[in-house]
């Protein structure tokens, strides 16, 4: 059998050059001498790394980092100045002036302007940008002309956007009305300056070398669909306040295989905003690694929509008897296990308020659970149809197994308290998108995080002209009230007005808030100052490693 | 032969335009754009979307279009990536599962011709009981149990390897084996079966009445005949290892080809779907090609010039 000895010398010479491999590899220590490398995954490449083309969490997360504007947030969600030292707003809310500091540079060495803002603003709002139109531009409409110009109207052009360098350490921002949370919009990305040499290189931020950036670090290295790195930016002007010498991002797209990293010192954070960790592993971390295993509530919703066009869901006492007879507390605690908090409203805790918290100031008591009231809805809705039992209802989601655990959930509830037959299925990402935005659905699931810190992200989403509706909720009340929260920077009016437009979206149950989502995160020990901010994005810039 | 090559040729051509047809026509049909989230974009930006990536001509003039830079070698670029070409992504990506996908192939050959010796020349012994037990594992145990298995044993609990990525040359070993697992069962079956065949058949006699050595008669003649099965699978089998498996390079952490698949169809990536379906149908057709010339190489029965069309 020689045949035999060739299988026996093959095994052992392959499990002998692991061994001699295993032994020369050097793993990648987190804290060295000169600064710590911090490694994250971010679990799929980047699509674009261009502040003004930025839109999801993956390339927000390597955008903070590279890019700074005007202001910044600490960790407690304050407002600081960064690249505007200081600024003054006119008495009526609507002109912004801010001044540049002197020693704001970019990662070659140029001086940040006041110019580059305007710039980078402006080219955002170009409708003929390359290769396509930002696809959040509209978070610059605050600025005086800068939805017509995005949307080429008539006779607008750049010169009339209401943003203007004065000289190269002023800028002037006028706005169409007072915004109180304006400031705060300053460290979003698109609100970041670019350099101007990207006028004759339309593919800048797709390559290591061309890549210019203000920001903590500056781009490094750059492994196509493998790994990012980003390192120390020594011409940031508070260089000395960055103690990461590198940042390193993964895209492994697998929870269990980012876990495992986690586990053998090949990542020094797991989880969200950009990771995920196995939501049925919760329980055994968080008793296994209790000072690593972080739950934080971060302000997104999870809901379920009603197709208010559509019988008997325009029926407001059905909608109120379906939203009534779950049990949120028993979701949160058996399908989802994050620690997330039941949702009575559609603003998450977090989001600011006039002077606190607004969830604080305007508590989410719009409604209770309660089978029996729920009974006695379901009956005189059904009555009030004419029908005399409650038809199949029909709920859609995405492909994806929490989704369908919390449909099934939510589907058991229903028939134990209400006794009414209820249909799961899920749909393929874009056919579920295609079925919501075409009102092509019974009851439907629904996600929705903040974009800037102020109730109205939320509260402007049920708005009869907003492009996210898909409910068919219209109501005349709830837009005068949208209109008379943008009129003023009276805050305690603006809140007020938005609470009541939000008591009037949950009371009528166009929506069945869920719960508000938790972001659960792992970190190794030693790393400090790396924060989950309000809406759940992680702010590594001024991180650093003690080790104990 | 010549002839042969270019029949062979022009029916590649002719199965290339009517898959790219096809693909484009079923592509377009399945609701969605690459510009979908859960926050809608405002319909005027959606619309100079549309219109930068050509998506608001009519369909007919679309595919033309793209016919058009088809013939030109031209794929476009993604509509998901900014500024990245599909030749870019798929060249990138081709580097890692070509890389991992050569090696897993190499061993799934070695180990997949050894085992299904040792199974055939211990007919109903031990040994050929012990192979076949493996070689039904291999094929029914899933590459998303084999490869998390390897993971958490070698990576996770004797820290032999990294769990993911390849950066190091012994990341290579997990993700090779995990993906040869399958194609070796397979192949060790193929052989033993075709193996116990060729034994028993009429030439081998002739052959060891002849007084030719165990050696010879076992390579020559049995294993020369028997590994005809094995070099049909392996054509077909190379162009799937080579593209990419969606689920060893998820599981590792590799940048390959693999996950392009799915991802671009989610992702509305039009033309990176037509792309990778292009890639891969050519790679299919020339692997099929490879493997008859190779047939004409090892069966010398099977004449180029007296096939057609096959």
């Amino acid at each position: 059998m020689s045949k035999k000895k060739y299988g026996f010398t093959m095994i052992s010479v392959l499990l002998a050059l692991a061994l001699v491999a295993v032994g020369c590899t050097p793993k990648q220590e987190s804290g060295s001498s000169e600064g710590s490398v911090f490694r994250m995954n971010l679990a799929t490449e980047p699509p674009s790394l261009d502040p003004a083309q930025v839109q999801d969490q993956v390339s927000a997360t390597v955008v903070n980092g590279l890019f700074e504007g005007l202001t910044r947030k600490n960790e407690k969600g304050e407002v600081e100045p960064a690249v505007a030292k200081e600024w003054k707003i006119s008495d009526d809310g609507k002109t912004y002036t801010f001044t540049i500091r002197d020693d704001a540079k970019w990662s070659n060495g140029d001086p940040v302007t006041a110019g580059d803002f305007e710039y980078a603003w402006k080219r955002a709002l170009d409708p003929n940008l390359k290769p396509a139109a930002s696809a959040y531009a509209y978070q610059l409409y605050y600025i005086k002309n800068a939805e017509a110009y995005n949307t080429a109207a008539d006779g607008v052009t750049a010169d009339d956007v209401g943003v203007k360098a004065v000289d190269d350490h002023t800028l002037q921002v006028e706005l169409n009305s007072p915004t109180p949370y304006f400031l705060g919009l300053m460290s979003f990305t698109v609100f970041y300056p670019v350099h101007k040499s990207v006028k004759e290189n339309e593919q800048w931020a797709t390559d290591v070398s061309t890549l210019v950036s203000n920001g903590p670090f500056k781009m490094s290295e750059w492994k196509k669909n493998n790994s990012i790195t980003i390192a120390k930016n020594d011409n940031y002007y508070a260089k000395d306040d960055i103690k990461l010498s590198k940042v390193v991002f993964s895209e492994v797209n697998d929870s269990n295989t980012e876990l495992s990293m986690y586990q053998t010192g090949e990542l020094d954070y797991a989880g969200m905003p950009t990771g995920l960790i196995p939501n049925e592993q919760f329980p055994t971390l968080k008793q296994n690694n209790p000072d690593e295993f972080k739950i934080q509530g971060s302000a997104s919703i999870y809901y379920y929509l009603f197709n208010t066009t559509q019988k008997p869901y325009d029926n407001e006492k059905i909608r109120q008897a379906l939203s009534m007879a779950i049990s949120r507390q028993d979701i949160v605690d058996n399908v989802t296990k994050g620690e997330q908090k039941p949702a009575y409203g559609i603003v998450p805790p977090g989001i600011k308020g006039e002077k606190e918290d607004y969830r604080t100031e305007h508590p989410d008591n719009y409604f209770k659970e309660d089978v029996e009231e729920a009974k006695k809805l379901l009956a005189e809705g059904l009555k009030e149809e004419g029908l005399t039992a409650m038809p199949t209802v029909k709920v859609t989601y995405n492909t994806n197994e929490l989704h369908q655990a919390v449909a099934e959930a939510i589907a058991e509830m229903w028939s134990k308290n209400l006794g009414i037959k209820t249909e799961v299925s899920k749909q393929e990402w874009g056919v579920f998108l295609d079925n919501r935005n075409h009102l092509n659905y019974d009851v439907a699931r629904g996600g929705w995080g903040a974009d800037y810190d102020d109730p109205m992200t939320f509260i402007d989403l049920f708005s009869s002209k907003s492009g996210n509706n898909n409910t068919g909720f219209a109501n005349k009340e709830y837009d005068a009230l949208i209109k008379e929260a943008y009129s003023t920077d009276d805050q305690a009016k603006r809140m007020e007005a938005m609470s009541k437009a939000e008591s009037l979206v949950v009371g009528t149950r166009a929506i069945m808030p869920i719960y508000y989502y938790s972001t659960v995160y792992m970190i190794k020990p030693g790393f400090k100052g790396i924060f989950i901010d309000y809406k759940g994005d992680i702010d590594y810039n001024r991180g650093y490693y003690e080790a104990k | 032969m010549v002839r042969y090559v270019l029949q062979k040729l022009l029916f590649m051509i002719v199965s290339i335009f009517v898959l790219a047809s096809a693909t484009f026509f079923l592509m377009k049909a399945i609701p969605g754009n690459p510009f979908q989230s859960e926050k809608n974009i405002p319909p005027a930006i959606q619309e100079r979307l549309n219109e930068a990536y050509g998506l608001n001509d009519p369909l007919g003039v679309q595919y033309l279009h793209y016919l058009n830079n088809l013939i030109h070698f031209n794929l476009g670029m993604s509509m998901k990536q900014q500024y990245v070409t599909v030749v870019d992504i798929i060249k990138t990506g081709f580097i890692y599962s070509l890389q991992i996908g050569i090696f897993a192939i190499i061993l799934a050959i070695a180990a997949g011709v050894l085992f299904g010796l040792i199974a055939a020349l211990n007919h109903r012994k031990f040994l050929d009981g012990f192979t076949i037990l493996l070689a039904v594992l291999g094929v029914s145990i899933p590459s998303f149990v084999v490869a998390p298995f390897l993971q958490y044993v070698f990576g996770v609990k004797l820290r032999w390897f990294d769990v993911a990525g390849l950066n190091d040359p012994t990341d290579f070993i997990m993700p090779v084996i995990a993906l040869s697992f399958l194609p070796a069962a397979f192949i060790a079956r193929l052989v033993r079966s075709s193996m116990l065949e060729v034994l028993s058949a009429d030439y081998m006699k002739t052959a060891r009445a002849k007084g030719l050595s165990g050696r010879v008669i076992l390579v020559r003649h049995a294993l020369r005949n028997a590994i005809l099965p094995v070099v049909t699978y392996i054509g077909p089998m190379t162009a799937n290892i080579i593209t990419g498996s969606v689920v060893i390079e998820q599981i590792f952490g590799i940048g390959g080809l693999g996950k392009f698949f799915v991802n671009s169809i989610t992702n509305r990536d039009y033309t990176l779907i037509m792309g990778l379906t292009l890639f891969y149908a050519v790679i299919l057709m020339l692997a099929r090609f490879l493997t008859d010339i190779a047939y004409g190489f090892v069966d010398p029965r099977i004449k180029m010039t007296s096939r057609k069309g096959g």
